[in-house]
């Protein structure tokens, strides 16, 4: 067996006195696409915000590639390849869409710029359409689009991904999932999925966990997920999507 | 036509509903505070006087204002619907491409209008240190979004360190000048550590408090700053070592021109007209650069800034590290035209005075904030016949203002980054 990508093991993490994760043990493993479903306030966001340290895990560890990173500064973490399209999109919205890539590649060989604009223009053709316009008035799913480029800007191995479907109009969410997918199919990119649209995200997802007041209760395959009855009960509530 | 006159009815009472209200509160307000007035009667005794008719003026006044604003403009911003077109229109257009070649052309040629008058000349120089300290503190508010209620600290380290430089070590203005603004960068920097976790309004109460400590160690340290006597006879520039005077030595005679004290000033002028050129262009530049592009993403969000790799609080010391030597460099212009520095020149008004300008002229436009800063100071000279009722209207302008243009004069942020050429979109073909 070969050494996960990422690796979280036995997190604590507080806001205040509250105990938002409650030792949480999770895997990435290289290639993968692994989706953390779980209901409001389970500890789905904390839990990939811990990763960039914020909030800092007070107890056990997170490593990437065989390193440690529980205390690494967030700044030097986008430095390692991992990017973010972190809760409620957060783009530059007084920039315009083609400033907001920029900015995702600080870390990135300015040399690779063109090249990773056209891609995520080939990825999200509407953004190309819009590279100067303000961030801030493209529509919710646009902005989703242009959150999941900005992060793909830096060429990372990791790609952090939360509730990228989030309020914006289906048709959009799948075109987000089938990027998603296309990403991991073809540039072998290594993606953590964090969603309450259970249903999607496990068919999209290799392998999935399910987190509940701050605790991992269930994980496996998304098909072994989708089909277990817990699951089916708690996130899909009979209904398909 | 039908909507017009349907929207028009509910208007007019909404609008007498508002001005009502505007003139109960004007009522309420200025009842006491012009009402009544309190006096020395005969007998030395306190006697209350009213003074209904005038109290009844203000409040008619109100009313007739808040009513007059609502008819003609409805209750949203000024600028909302009717003024849209006739800002888009193709003169207007052309107006603003102007702008700046107007503005620039006018502010060379200045001392050259105003050779024969001394006080336009003096008020062109105010105008343009007024304009460097915008563009100096539009860095760390424009830019970096950080609110900054001190900055007038770094002026004062500015015109401190030129100062007590030239007269203890009879150092020139010309290496001074740099050495000023590396000090007050040293300051900035120093500001910037402590307030490295606060933001929006716990920032703005320290850096006031910072603003204010300068200006109390300055009044205070007698031996070294001479305390509220301020310093005296600090040296004039000279124009690259030639001195204006009247000597075989000086300006005039090695030009063969007749000796005149304007000289000088006009000097002073194409001085501070460089130095605030300078601070624009390394602005317009900084904002090309990663750096600067760093500081405009900070201001929009800082928890996205760090996620992307960026480390904000270099961010953070840089912007206050770069605003504080534009502020520390005018300030040293400051003491070498004025001669003379006390703290007096230092307090938070002047502090309050540059942020106006730089949230009137629209927060990160370097044209909005050279407008504002014309505006503001040329308003405060054109008032002056007024008297007593100068900063009355003054704040009833700047209140319009804001009214007509909340977003500051210039509101449309100019992006820092084109593609080298507009592509055909060859996708969609």
């Amino acid at each position: 067996m070969t050494e996960p990508l990422l690796a979280i093991r036995g997190v604590k993490a507080f806001y205040g006195n509250i105990m938002a994760l409650k030792g949480v043990d999770l895997d990435v493993n290289d290639g993968e696409i692994v989706t953390l479903i779980g209901a409001n306030g389970a500890g789905k966001s904390t839990l990939m915000m811990t990763v960039f340290g914020n909030p800092r895990a007070r107890e056990g560890s997170i490593t990437f590639q065989g390193g440690d990173i529980t205390n690494v500064p967030t700044h030097e973490i986008a430095h390692l390849r991992i990017a973010q399209a972190p809760e409620g999109r957060r783009i530059f919205p007084r920039m315009t869409v083609l400033e907001n890539l920029q900015m995702g590649a600080t870390v990135s060989e300015p040399g690779h710029f063109e090249a990773d604009m056209k891609r995520v223009c080939t990825l999200f053709p509407v953004l190309g359409e819009r590279l100067h316009q303000r961030g801030g008035t493209l529509s919710g799913g646009e902005q989703q689009m242009l959150a999941i480029s900005r992060a793909l800007m830096s060429r990372p191995r990791l790609l952090l991904l939360d509730e990228p479907s989030l309020g914006i109009a289906p048709m959009l969410a799948k075109q987000i999932f089938r990027a998603i997918r296309e990403l991991n199919e073809r540039d072998k990119l290594t993606v953590f999925l964090v969603e309450q649209n259970a249903f999607h995200a496990l068919k999209l997802a290799h392998r999935g966990y399910v987190i509940v007041n701050g605790l991992i209760t269930l994980s496996g395959s998304g098909r072994e997920l989708l089909e277990s009855p817990e699951v089916r009960a708690a996130y899909l509530e009979g209904g398909r999507h | 036509m039908n909507t017009q006159a349907a929207t028009r009815k509910p208007l007019l009472a909404t609008a007498l509903k508002d001005a009502t209200l505007a003139a109960l509160v004007a009522f309420g307000l200025f009842g006491l505070l012009i009402g009544l007035r309190t006096g020395l009667g005969p007998n030395a005794a306190l006697v209350l006087t009213t003074r209904f008719e005038e109290l009844a003026i203000v409040v008619a006044v109100v009313f007739a204002g808040s009513l007059l604003r609502s008819l003609l403009f409805g209750r949203g911003p000024l600028m909302a619907g009717r003024f849209k077109p006739l800002l888009e229109s193709r003169a207007a257009r052309i107006i603003r491409r102007l702008a700046v070649p107007a503005l620039f052309a006018l502010a060379i040629c200045w001392p050259l209008l105003t050779y024969h008058n001394r006080y336009l000349l003096d008020l062109g120089i105010l105008v343009l240190t007024y304009v460097m300290l915008g563009w100096g503190l539009n860095i760390v508010v424009g830019l970096a979004g950080l609110l900054d209620l001190g900055y007038v600290a770094f002026y004062a380290v500015g015109a401190y360190s030129y100062a007590l430089l030239a007269q203890n070590f009879e150092l020139s203005f010309w290496i001074c000048l740099p050495v000023a603004g590396i000090l007050a960068a040293f300051w900035g920097v120093l500001l910037g550590f402590p307030v490295l976790r606060l933001r929006g309004d716990y920032l703005a109460i320290v850096t006031l408090a910072f603003g204010e400590i300068i200006r109390l160690v300055l009044t205070n340290w007698q031996s070294f700053t001479g305390g509220p006597n301020g310093i005296g006879n600090i040296p004039r520039p000279s124009f690259f070592g030639l001195p204006f005077n009247e000597e075989e030595d000086g300006f005039a005679a090695f030009f063969g021109l007749e000796f005149s004290s304007i000289h000088r000033i006009v000097f002073l002028f194409y001085v501070i007209l460089a130095l605030a050129l300078i601070t624009n262009w390394v602005t317009l530049r900084l904002r090309r650069l990663p750096v600067g592009r760093a500081w405009e993403a900070m201001r929009e969000d800082e928890i996205a800034c760090r996620a992307l790799g960026i480390n904000t609080t270099n961010t953070k010391l840089t912007a206050f590290a770069m605003g504080a030597m534009f502020a520390g460099i005018a300030g040293s212009f400051f003491a070498t035209r004025q001669g003379f520095i006390s703290p007096e020149s230092f307090t938070f008004n002047e502090s309050a005075l540059v942020l106006a300008i730089v949230v009137l002229g629209g927060m990160g436009s370097q044209v909005g904030i050279a407008i504002a800063a014309l505006a503001m100071l040329g308003g405060f000279e054109l008032f002056r016949g007024l008297d007593q009722y100068r900063m009355l209207v003054f704040g009833a302008a700047m209140v319009v203002i804001m009214l007509w243009r909340p977003r500051g004069l210039v509101s449309t942020r100019e992006p820092s980054l084109h593609l080298p050429k507009p592509e055909p979109s060859k996708g969609a073909a």
